[in-house]
């Protein structure tokens, strides 16, 4: 990061303290000049994020939240990354929160700041990320008068926030920030949203906000009722042919060691869904990666035959299950979850466990007599992962195959750099030919689906990762220029990172589809022409490169990587390259197709 | 690779589906694992739930927007305060298969402002009001009407006579009909609001949502 994202005072802090009245001049503020007692709602916001051990807001400025940046600039402890667009702001935060596990903070103006950053919070709803977005809002008199720039924010994102509160008064705004932060992050984590009308925050106060904490009214559960965690270890020691789901809540609840504890333990295999991409290292001989729409044919193979699937931290989401009712038929279900509500919510649980995921996977082990005997069925899946193995042909006759580029990239890297990608065939190959061994390293818009996700969540992934961990976007061309304006803040910051462009000149998976089931019209999907990402680059002040022919890809990569700053790889992949294999949606997971005409 | 189809140089090894073991079970469109041969899916039920939620702005907006949004059928929905100013409480009567009452209730709990929900058992005590406006040409035949449904007249001029009447939705949907006979102008209707019978409480004291949170149901009807 460079010293340049934060916003520095116009005034110096002992300027500004001259001039605070004398009865404020205590012996305990002289001695520290950066400590400035809360005067305005503004301040007390700002002062809520630091108690919230909050160090990074992404966002946008504009008129009723200018109050909130002046005082963000008194602030040494926060730092401020401009992003081009609000939407970006909301990625950008997103990513943060998955990456480091704390909220990421957006905050943006009223009125179409608001309404731009609404993607992301739904995204962020979708994925259970932790984000805090804080808005401007006009005075709390022209509410409901249709005042210039006015929306209705809590109304707005009721739908897609775990939780939103209209701040109505300067002494309580900062606890209103402090309980939005702690509820952003706490139990099952999710979005939280502040509307911070104009009088509000520039009103006077001198309440000091507590420490955040969540509203008496939250409860969530940790430690798993221990009735219920023996009937799923007898459940376990029972079975013959036993799976372990990992969903995003495996990575959320740091489960990633006690899930590869029990699982080796016990031999037990490991199918992951998206979001748990990385809670269980893919180069384990237990792990059958990714199940669902376009996982291997093994993940589906196993999911289908299994008799005890033992999900965790899942909500069993329709690219998961295809068809409800020929998902996982032969197996009861163990499901453990923070949220109650997930419980029997798509898929009956015979065995429900609430709680952390950590806390009950290891409660639930430590409950286990016996191992389950399943030699016959470890060797069974073994044999599928004989049976459909994944893999890509490497025409001559053809440009350069995508999954190559994803295969190359993860092969000149650590195992610890971290990918965000956007949506589409793009995101489906990383997700394939991407080998996962850490948690917190994939970066992807699940649940929503949000083409242009990618390149701001590449920023604030960079802002949350080690400095010698890499972050690599793969993004394809659609997804890539829907957000593309964000390329500005990676070169103004001077951010590391390199960004893969699979650039088919399609909405990719659109045509796809398209050809499979539309008769190959291919409305609206062909582009015919895009921009030259690599010269667009250039132009944007980043690093461009390109790749058309196999050859060139290593050093290319190489190269990439190697530049101390943003840089664009623009891969000329093959136009017709599809992703494969697909289980149709709503189908049925042992009948993926492992081409178009098996669809 | 192997190339299994002419337009397809991308086609993945592997049997083809038709060639794989196919699982036999099934489950429903609730995700229930049932019996392949038999129908299975579950009747609608008529429930009463109540929420106890915090008495703040916003809080009937944030449970009509969930119940909509989830698709939660819904018949009808009242809120008013309770014997502690800070606190108010919603009635709300669904229709739902058993899985999605379960549903309604850990989703409705969910939301921050809510403090309990309960499901409440068939016996609990739940009345609706009615404001019905008829023809005043009677005056006394509709008092004595009104007497029979235990209502009474609440307001009468030279044209109409208003009665009110509390009671049962049953009970309301018969006297609205056996009013007809003055000539109704207009009828006004509340939902339910509802009560648990005797020493039960309508909402727990102490939240019983988290001590049972392992077991289906998490909030359950007192039994």
């Amino acid at each position: 990061m460079s010293e340049q994202a934060s916003v520095t005072p116009d005034t110096p802090p002992a300027e500004q303290s001259s001039e605070q009245p004398a009865e404020q001049e205590s012996s305990e503020s002289a001695d520290d000049e950066s400590f400035r007692p809360v005067d305005t709602g503004a301040r007390s916001v700002i002062r809520a994020l630091e108690k919230a051990d909050i160090e990074y807001v992404f966002g946008v400025q504009g008129g009723a939240i200018m109050p909130v940046y002046d005082e963000l600039s008194f602030s040494d402890q926060l730092t401020h990354v401009t992003m081009a667009h609000e939407q970006g702001a909301a990625h950008a935060a997103d990513a943060y929160g998955i990456v480091s596990g704390a909220p990421g903070v957006c905050m943006v103006t009223s009125g179409p700041g608001v309404t731009n950053l609404i993607t992301g919070i739904a995204d962020a709803d979708m994925d259970s990320d932790p984000l805090l977005a804080l808005a401007g809002q006009v005075p709390t008199s022209f509410v409901g008068n249709d005042a210039f720039q006015e929306t209705d924010t809590t109304g707005i994102t009721d739908p897609i926030t775990k939780h939103n509160i209209f701040s109505s008064h300067p002494d309580e705004v900062g606890n209103d920030v402090g309980a939005a932060a702690a509820l952003a992050a706490e139990g099952r984590p999710g979005p939280t949203l502040v509307d911070l009308p104009k009088d509000v925050t520039m009103g006077e106060t001198d309440v000091e906000p507590d420490e955040p904490s969540t509203p008496d009214t939250y409860e969530y559960r940790e430690e798993p009722d221990p009735v219920a965690v023996k009937a799923a270890a007898e459940a376990i020691e029972r079975a013959d042919k036993p799976l372990l789901l990992a969903g995003g809540g495996v990575i959320k609840s740091g489960a990633s060691d006690e899930l590869r504890t029990f699982a080796t333990e016990h031999g037990i295999p490991v199918v992951t869904t998206m979001p748990g991409l990385g809670s269980f290292p893919e180069d384990h001989e237990l792990s059958l990666e990714m199940g669902g729409m376009h996982g291997p044919g093994y993940a589906n193979m196993a999911i289908s035959h299994c008799d005890l699937l033992i999900g965790v931290g899942t909500r069993f989401e329709d690219r998961l299950t295809g068809d409800i009712e020929t998902f996982a038929p032969n197996a009861a279900v163990i499901h453990v979850d923070i949220d109650p509500s997930e419980i029997s919510k798509n898929i009956e649980a015979d065995y429900p466990v609430v709680g952390d995921a950590a806390a009950a996977i290891t409660a639930i082990n430590d409950a286990i007599d016996e191992s389950p005997t399943i030699d016959d069925w470890r060797e069974t899946v073994f044999e599928w992962k004989d049976d459909y193995p994944m893999g890509y042909p490497t025409p001559d006759d053809r440009p350069v195959q995508p999954e190559f580029i994803v295969e190359a990239v993860d092969e000149a890297t650590a195992d610890d750099t971290i990918v965000t990608t956007g949506v589409g065939q793009h995101q489906m190959w990383a997700c394939q030919y991407w080998t996962y061994k850490e948690p917190r390293t994939w970066v992807s818009s699940h649940g929503l689906g949000t083409m242009g996700y990618g390149l701001p969540a590449a920023i604030g992934a960079r802002v949350a990762a080690d400095d010698e961990q890499d972050v690599v976007c793969f993004d394809g061309d659609g997804s890539f220029l829907m957000t593309i304006q964000e390329l500005s803040v990676a070169v103004r910051e001077e951010m590391d990172i390199t960004f893969v462009v699979l650039n088919n000149e399609y909405i990719g998976m659109v045509r796809q589809w398209q050809d499979a089931f539309y008769e190959g019209r291919r409305t609206a999907s062909n582009y015919q022409w895009v921009p030259e990402f690599d010269k667009l680059a250039e132009a944007f002040g980043a690093r461009g490169f390109s790749i058309e022919h196999y050859d060139e890809a290593p050093d290319t990569i190489q190269a990439a990587l190697e530049y101390d700053g943003p840089s664009v790889i623009d891969a000329r992949i093959d136009p017709e390259a599809n992703v494969y294999p697909m289980v149709p949606a709503g189908g049925n997971n042992v009948e993926f197709a492992l081409e178009k005409n098996q669809l | 690779m192997s190339n299994t189809s002419d337009d397809d140089y991308q086609a993945l090894e592997g049997p083809a589906p038709d060639e794989r073991p196919k699982p036999r079970g099934q489950r429903n469109a609730q995700g229930q694992r049932v019996d392949p041969n038999a129908d299975s899916t579950p009747d609608p039920e008529r429930v009463t739930l109540s929420a106890l939620v915090k008495h703040e702005p916003g809080v009937l907006a944030d449970v009509a927007s969930l119940f909509r949004r989830r698709q939660f059928n819904i018949e009808s929905l009242t809120v008013g305060p309770t014997e502690d100013p800070d606190r108010a409480r919603i009635t709300l009567v669904i229709e739902e298969p058993r899985p999605g009452v379960q549903q309604a209730k850990k989703q409705l709990r969910k939301l921050i402002p809510v403090i309990a929900v309960r499901e409440l058992k068939p016996d609990a005590i739940d009345r609706e009001l009615a404001l019905i406006k008829v023809d005043a040409e009677n005056p006394a035949a509709v008092q004595s009407l009104a007497e029979m449904y235990g209502g009474q007249a609440v307001g009468a001029g030279r044209e109409t006579v208003t009665v009110e009447i509390t009671g049962s939705r049953p009970k309301l949907e018969a006297a609205v009909d056996a009013f007809e006979q003055f000539g109704v102008r207009e009828v006004t209707r509340t939902g339910a609001a509802a009560i648990a019978r005797g020493t039960d409480w309508t909402a727990p004291v102490e939240d019983e949502w988290n001590a049972k949170a392992d077991t289906i149901p998490p909030v359950e009807a007192d039994d």
